[in-house]
């Protein structure tokens, strides 16, 4: 309906075209945080204190070649024994002691019975506690984290901001992407405002710490 | 043309609304104890932010930019988002963005007789009353937010923008279920009914092949959409059907994704008390082996364009649909959502819903306001709701002054009569006078009820002390005159 298109533009046009401009754009002002004040210490320390308010599980490492075993660990805690994960997953940071599952665009079905995915992220908030996919390569596609019922999310510390504007410009490059923040599992307060983990999404987050 | 607020037009006024809801106490704990809740989790996590002034004045500076600059903004987001593969479609009112959205779930199902679409919270569709028409199509609309889930088993209406069941507690909504998903064996847990709605929305999440939502915020600069929700329900309908159908009001659009810096931080906080919600999604177009095969964003006037004009009444399209004003507003926290007679109730539905329509249906609605200026205090966004309720009582009593009607009313020649007997201390005491001898009729105890005329609108909804026996006048007269003897 390209008619209705020109009326709405139009209406627009009749209404705002001649207006004084009170604010262009880039004389915005922004007065706001918009870079952490915290050493790295600090913010790592902010980002754990976030994830575990809401509910998340940390397991922190060194090495990369660690990894495989906090995975390992994250597994057992759960009772689960296999894992599914994107096909360019590093092969050096799986668990060794755990049955591997490479979603080779597998169909919504197959997904719907796994227990775990394991993937890596784009970036962390310290500030909010929220993990960042831009859902390409080790990250996944959407419904991968969505529909098991445990996500093991493997993040290096030089991936952690501690604001939400450094998290964006961080990840600009990927704006036009598919994306998806998560700050802690799943969670409704509709009944009574009661907080309740794990409605439609995963029900478990475990984050995996490495690196420097 | 047919501009339409949910269902405004066939709900009872304001002040005849808000007299049963004041009647129903279960519903008004209810809503004092929700509302409580949200605020208190809001006023620790707003606490937390030592910048969240300059985060409200950016925000009300991107929206007023934004604004003025609507058409523009559209066009780009139009062209981004068709350039990532996704196709725009324009809507004047709300049958137009009916007729759309039906026309593309009949596209994409063709052939099947029983369709059945997921559907993402949106205030927006209700606005429009989408889910009615769907029915009317043959489709069956499935909510899987939880409260709105709640609301669409107990054929209610919403009561709150962002937490829509509010008005229902554990019980109401464990009966609901037992009822409706034959599940006589649940409980009130709120885990336990969040369980049963997680069971029976899965099957569906899988199977289902069309999703509608609506949207946080479309992004001109990409031509991107944001959700931002809780629960999954929101990724699931966003990632698992083939088609996805996104209704946005024309509004929702900002420039840049970097403005989502902003708006990320100040929405969670306000809406829900927390740092950032559980979930965000953010898409453009389609994403190959990722999601939708095919998305439709239907941009929606409805009457927002008419907003536009006066810069006062354009404020109100800032608004990024927190709630945090109903939470915050006395009369909302005694009457409930469902007495202002929109699907947009508190504050910000008072003045929204009373412009989208021309103030030709809630002409009452800016009225349902103590002006106590808490709103305005709790806006992210920095909307000023009393300059603009006063500014729509001034709208509506000069369209009543302009009819013949409006000019003879008792009202309007009462407040001539009253203006005449405050200007003179003889006419005015008189007045009093007359007064004190004439409440005798109406008195009970101390407070006055059922007053004839246009005194009867006033005492039919408030609460009207009776005339004491004595005047302060005449008190200080006779103490005066005590004190000389
Ligand atoms: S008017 Fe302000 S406080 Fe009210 S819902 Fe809109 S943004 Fe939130």
């Amino acid at each position: 309906m390209s008619d209705a298109r020109e009326v709405i533009l139009g209406r627009i046009r009749a209404a705002v075209g001649g207006a004084p401009d009170r604010v262009a754009y880039d004389q915005i002002g922004r007065e706001y945080q918009r870079k952490g004040s915290l050493d790295r210490e600090a913010c790592l320390h902010l980002l754990k204190d976030r994830l575990l308010d809401y509910d998340s599980e940390i397991l922190e490492v060194g090495s990369e070649a660690e990894i495989g075993g906090a995975v390992e660990e994250a597994l057992r805690r759960a009772g689960e024994h296999s894992v599914l994960v994107a096909e360019a997953f590093p092969k050096n940071w799986l668990p060794s002691a755990a049955e591997v599952v490479v979603d080779a665009a597998l169909a919504t079905e197959q997904l719907d019975g796994l227990g775990t995915v394991l993937t890596t992220c784009e970036a962390a908030v310290a500030a909010t506690g929220t993990i960042i996919l831009v859902h390409e390569g080790a990250q996944g596609r959407r419904a991968v984290t969505l529909l098991p019922d445990h996500h093991i999310c493997v993040l290096a510390r030089q991936q952690v901001v501690e604001t939400v504007p450094e998290a964006l410009a961080a990840i600009s490059s990927s704006r036009r992407m598919a994306m998806t923040t998560i700050s802690g599992p799943s969670a409704t307060s509709d009944i009574e405002m009661t907080r309740i983990r794990g409605v439609h999404g995963p029900r478990r987050l475990s984050v995996v710490l490495y690196g420097e | 043309m047919s501009v339409r607020v949910g269902k405004t037009d066939r709900a009872a006024a304001f002040p005849v609304a808000a007299k049963t809801a004041l009647k129903n106490d279960q519903l008004r704990a209810n809503v004092r104890r929700a509302t409580d809740t949200i605020r208190g989790k809001r006023a620790l996590r707003v606490e937390e932010m030592p910048d969240w002034q300059q985060l409200r004045d950016t925000a009300s500076a991107i929206k007023a930019h934004t604004l003025r600059h609507l058409d523009e903004y559209l066009v780009e987001f139009e062209k981004n988002c068709e350039l990532a593969g996704g196709k725009v479609h324009w809507a004047r009112d709300a049958d137009e963005a009916n007729a759309i959205a039906i026309g593309l779930i009949r596209q994409y199902s063709e052939g099947n007789s029983h369709v059945e679409v997921i559907k993402v919270k949106t205030m927006t569709s209700d606005e429009v009353q989408m889910n009615v028409a769907l029915e009317a199509a043959g489709i069956t609309p499935i909510e899987t937010d939880l409260a709105d889930m709640i609301v669409q088993m107990g054929h209610d209406e919403p009561s709150h923008i962002v937490v829509p069941a509010l008005h229902r507690n554990r019980f109401e909504v464990r009966d609901l279920f037992r009822e409706t998903m034959h599940r006589p064996e649940l409980t009130a847990e709120p885990e336990d009914l969040t369980g049963a709605a997680r069971a029976y929305l899965r099957e569906r999440f899988l199977k289902v092949k069309i999703g509608v939502s609506g949207a946080n915020f479309a992004i001109a600069e990409t031509g991107g959409v944001c959700v931002v929700e809780s629960e999954g329900n929101g990724r699931m309908c966003l990632t698992m059907p083939d088609v996805l159908i996104s209704l946005i009001g024309v509004e929702k659009v900002i420039p840049r994704f970097e403005d989502l810096e902003v708006f990320l931080q100040l929405l969670p906080r306000s809406a829900t008390g927390e740092r950032m919600n559980p979930y965000n999604s953010l898409w453009c177009g389609v994403h190959a082996g990722d999601g939708p095969k095919a998305f439709h964003v239907i941009l929606l006037d409805n009457g927002r364009t008419k907003l536009l004009h006066d810069e006062m009444e354009r404020e109100t399209l800032e608004c990024i649909r927190c709630g945090a004003c109903l939470n915050a507003c006395p009369v909302y926290r005694e009457t409930g959502g469902h007495a202002y007679g929109s699907i947009y109730s508190g504050p910000i539905g008072a003045i929204l819903s009373p412009q989208l329509q021309s103030l030709e249906h809630s002409r009452s609605l800016p009225y349902a306001s103590t002006l106590c200026g808490a709103c305005y205090e709790v806006c992210p966004v920095k909307i000023n709701i009393p300059e603009i309720l006063i500014h729509l009582r001034g709208r509506v009593v000069r369209e009543d002054q302009a009819t013949l009607g409006g000019k003879l009313a008792v009202e309007n020649l009462a407040m001539q009569g009253a203006a005449a007997a405050f200007q003179s201390q003889r006419r005015y005491e008189a007045a009093q006078r007359l007064a004190q001898a004439g409440q005798m009729l109406f008195r009970k105890g101390d407070q006055l009820e059922n007053l004839p005329g246009m005194a009867g609108g006033w005492t039919k909804y408030r609460d009207l002390k009776a005339i004491p026996k004595q005047s302060f006048r005449d008190w200080w007269k006779s103490r005066s005159k005590g004190a000389s003897a």
